[in-house]
């Protein structure tokens, strides 16, 4: 026998994490590689939910896409129809009504709030923390309810069209979404109680998947992401958009960057978005066009155009090339969880398979956003 | 009401040494009326526990829980149980097809055996013996050779990690666990189960042993492989770990064996530290059944309030903080018994 065989030899293993598996928050699918509980590699793998979004863009009018956004990231529907139907109205230099403007930041607020939410909810499953997937999950109920009230689906909005909203709200709308903003501070407080002060959550997330801003930076990864490793950089803020200079609110940034700054960067951007709301409630016109004048058939000038919002999981762009025509010439989306999701071997190299699964879970991966 | 068991019991003695075959055949027999009880007493509270599990986790979660079958969803478990008889076995080709098998028999056949030492009431104990935790705590170690014989045999990745999470934790909280029964066996002098129930016919030990209790019941959830120690399952990292491969009925003996052996370390911890079946007015199964379900119940509302702990976090909570605290408490303990014999001598 000679000297080497005497050492203790440990062999490495392959697991797939996904395509079908419990934490994937979708069809995504990873391979490990393991030495015991070690993560030493991981493996990307995209493309299980690929439907070519861009490229039916081609063939659909200007207006026909809309619903097609919403199908990308699922969980910010609206927020997806506001980038595109900004770029077309950029393209076409279309002046949004005031009210309309004002309806756009109240329900593109409440739908980030949704889309953090079940981000808590799947961050606090992931950890096996079930009773607070079913507490985020019970206030965003709530939002969803609000958006059945105003364009009749709950899911995929639709909401927003090109020179304003499809729809106006009512005065009950109004009644029920202060209380809903009630409601959602005392969840989030509930939220904070069970899940953001839990000791176990805490050695869980602290000092785990940790990417300075620099290499945060490289990557190209924004919005919460990348405010959790202490830069204030918010397009809400910086270069707002919309109206969003006409509001108050603080951009909430973490420490160091790692999964349980992630986690607060969120809560703490749920109970700005409830501030914004609040004021744009206050601010609203009472009256007023939801559309601006647009011609029936879109036809934008030829040329080129891109435009960001402050999505709820990063910068969200559309560019858009338009030939002149009715359909556009091309489109691209910038989408921010396929960036994301590409610092995701790297954070999470070097832990266990447990620190993988919260690093996967605190970067918010929409698979419908991934692969569009 | 007190002793409608025992005269059950009674009776079924005097049948069996009616039909004439002999005191041998007559003690089998009475064994295996014995066994059959506790049979049924496990697979009824079973039925009862998946129930409370699920409406309880409902009432957690401010949902309704299980409601569709009988009233309230009180029939959902004996659907659920239909359903799990009607599943196909599933033999996967590359597992080991005996190991595979046998880990569903070896690891129900000692949660049934924990049942032969646990009081469920006054003179309600299959057999008394003077070893009574010892014989506790040797069969449901056991069962750890279960889990490994699940991961191992099913030839599945995720299954052998389950497995090794598995031997890994029940062997490590093993040691705390025994080690805080061990001030109360200090106090009770004796290892019977009926001597260590009479020895807290004033004051219960959860009062004399508080430390040893919440030791006992933190390495206990370890032992039951509940979350927020359900490492071994890990659902969301390892599919179902050791179970990953099981189906039907298979499967369902391992659940069997789970919430099984949740009410026997329940049984234990009422016996140790609440009294046992001790208590005024009601008969003392009726108590036993009470305190047992206390039990039960703040195995439930841990189980459904903590996240999942992770690996190193859980043998570092064991080896640097469990373990040095019970074996702080059994030095204490000791102190104090010579401290008391001591004043009580002059």
């Amino acid at each position: 026998m000679g000297n080497e065989e005497k050492v203790m030899r440990t062999e490495e293993i392959k697991i797939n994490l996904g395509p079908q598996h419990p934490s994937t928050h979708g069809v995504y699918r990873a391979v490990l590689t393991l030495d015991g509980e070690n993560v030493i590699d991981i493996e990307n793998h995209l493309g299980y939910l690929h439907r070519g979004m861009e490229k039916i863009a081609e063939s659909r009018t200007y207006t026909q896409f809309i619903p097609y956004t919403d199908r990308m990231d699922y969980l910010a529907a609206i927020l997806n129809n506001w980038g595109y139907v900004g770029v077309v109205e950029k393209l076409m230099e279309i002046e949004v009504p005031e009210r309309a403007e004002y309806l756009r930041v109240i329900m593109g607020e409440l739908q980030r709030i949704a889309s953090h939410l079940v981000f808590a909810g799947s961050f606090a499953l992931d950890l096996n923390g079930f009773t607070g997937w079913m507490y985020a999950f019970r206030d965003r109920e709530k939002i969803l309810d609000l958006f059945e009230m105003v364009a009749g689906s709950r899911l995929t909005v639709n909401y927003m069209r090109i020179g304003g909203v499809c729809a106006d709200v009512t005065p009950e709308f109004m009644e029920a979404l202060s209380g809903v903003l009630d409601d959602l501070e005392k969840g989030l407080d509930e939220l904070d109680g069970l899940i953001t002060g839990n000791e176990i959550f805490q050695a869980r997330c602290k000092n785990v998947g940790i990417m300075d801003t620099e290499t945060t930076l490289n990557y190209g990864i924004t919005g919460p992401n990348l405010r959790a490793t202490g830069l204030k950089f918010d397009l809400r803020k910086d270069c707002p958009y919309s109206i969003y200079d006409r509001f108050e609110f603080e951009v909430p940034v973490g420490k160091q960057g790692d999964s349980f700054d992630r986690w607060y960067v969120r809560i703490a951007e749920m109970r700005q978005s409830i501030k914004i709301i609040r004021q744009a409630y206050e601010q609203m016109p009472e009256k007023g066009n939801i559309m601006a004048k647009v011609p029936k058939v879109i036809k934008p000038p030829k040329g080129e155009c891109y435009f960001q919002i402050e999505g709820s999981k990063g910068i969200l762009g559309y560019y858009l090339v338009s030939d002149g025509s009715k359909n556009p010439y091309r489109l691209h989306v910038h989408g921010p969880s396929f960036v994301n999701i590409g610092a995701f071997p790297e954070m999470a190299k070097g832990g266990k398979v447990q620190d993988a699964i919260a690093v996967l879970a605190s970067l918010d991966p929409v698979l419908g956003e991934i692969d569009r | 009401m007190e002793g409608i068991f025992l005269r059950i019991a009674d009776f079924a003695k005097q049948l069996f040494s009616s039909l004439n075959f002999g005191p041998e055949i007559t003690s089998i027999l009475m064994a295996l009326f014995h066994v059959s009880a506790i049979i049924g007493f496990v697979l009824l509270n079973v039925l009862v526990l998946v129930l409370l599990e699920r409406k309880l986790s409902g009432y957690f979660q401010q949902r309704p829980g299980p409601n569709r079958l009988g009233p309230n969803g009180a029939f959902q478990t004996i659907a659920d149980v239909i359903k799990l008889f009607g599943k196909e076995l599933i033999i996967p080709k590359a597992a080991d097809k005996w190991v595979f098998i046998l880990a569903t028999i070896v690891v129900f056949i000692p949660a049934v055996m924990l049942y032969a030492v646990i009081p469920f009431g006054k003179k309600m104990i299959a057999i008394d013996l003077n070893i009574g935790i010892f014989y506790f705590i040797a069969i449901s170690s056991t069962a750890t050779i279960a889990f490994i014989m699940g991961g191992w045999g099913s030839n599945n990745k995720y299954s052998l990690l389950g497995g090794m999470r598995t031997v890994a934790q029940m062997v490590s909280y093993e040691i705390p666990l025994v080690f805080s029964l061990l001030g109360v066996i200090m106090i009770a002098g004796s290892l019977k189960m009926s001597d260590i129930i009479a020895a807290q016919k004033d004051v219960w030990f959860i009062i004399l042993q508080p430390i040893a209790f919440i030791i006992f019941f933190i390495s206990s959830i370890a032992e039951l492989n509940r979350a927020p120690f359900d490492l071994p399952e890990g659902e969301q990292e390892l599919v179902a770990g050791p179970y990953t491969e099981y189906s039907g009925m298979m499967f369902a003996l391992f659940f069997l064996a789970e919430y099984a052996n949740m009410v026997s370390i329940s049984a234990i911890a009422v016996t140790l530290f609440l009294g046992g079946w001790q208590g005024p007015i009601l008969p003392s199964w009726m108590w036993f059944v009470i305190k047992l379900y206390i039990m039960i119940f703040l195995y439930m509302w841990v189980r459904w309030t903590f996240p999942r702990i992770r690996i190193d976090h859980l043998m570092h909570f064991n080896w640097k903080f469990l373990l040095p605290l019970s074996l702080v408490n059994i030095v204490i303990t000791g102190i104090g018994i010579k401290l008391v014999n001591w004043l009580n001598w002059f």
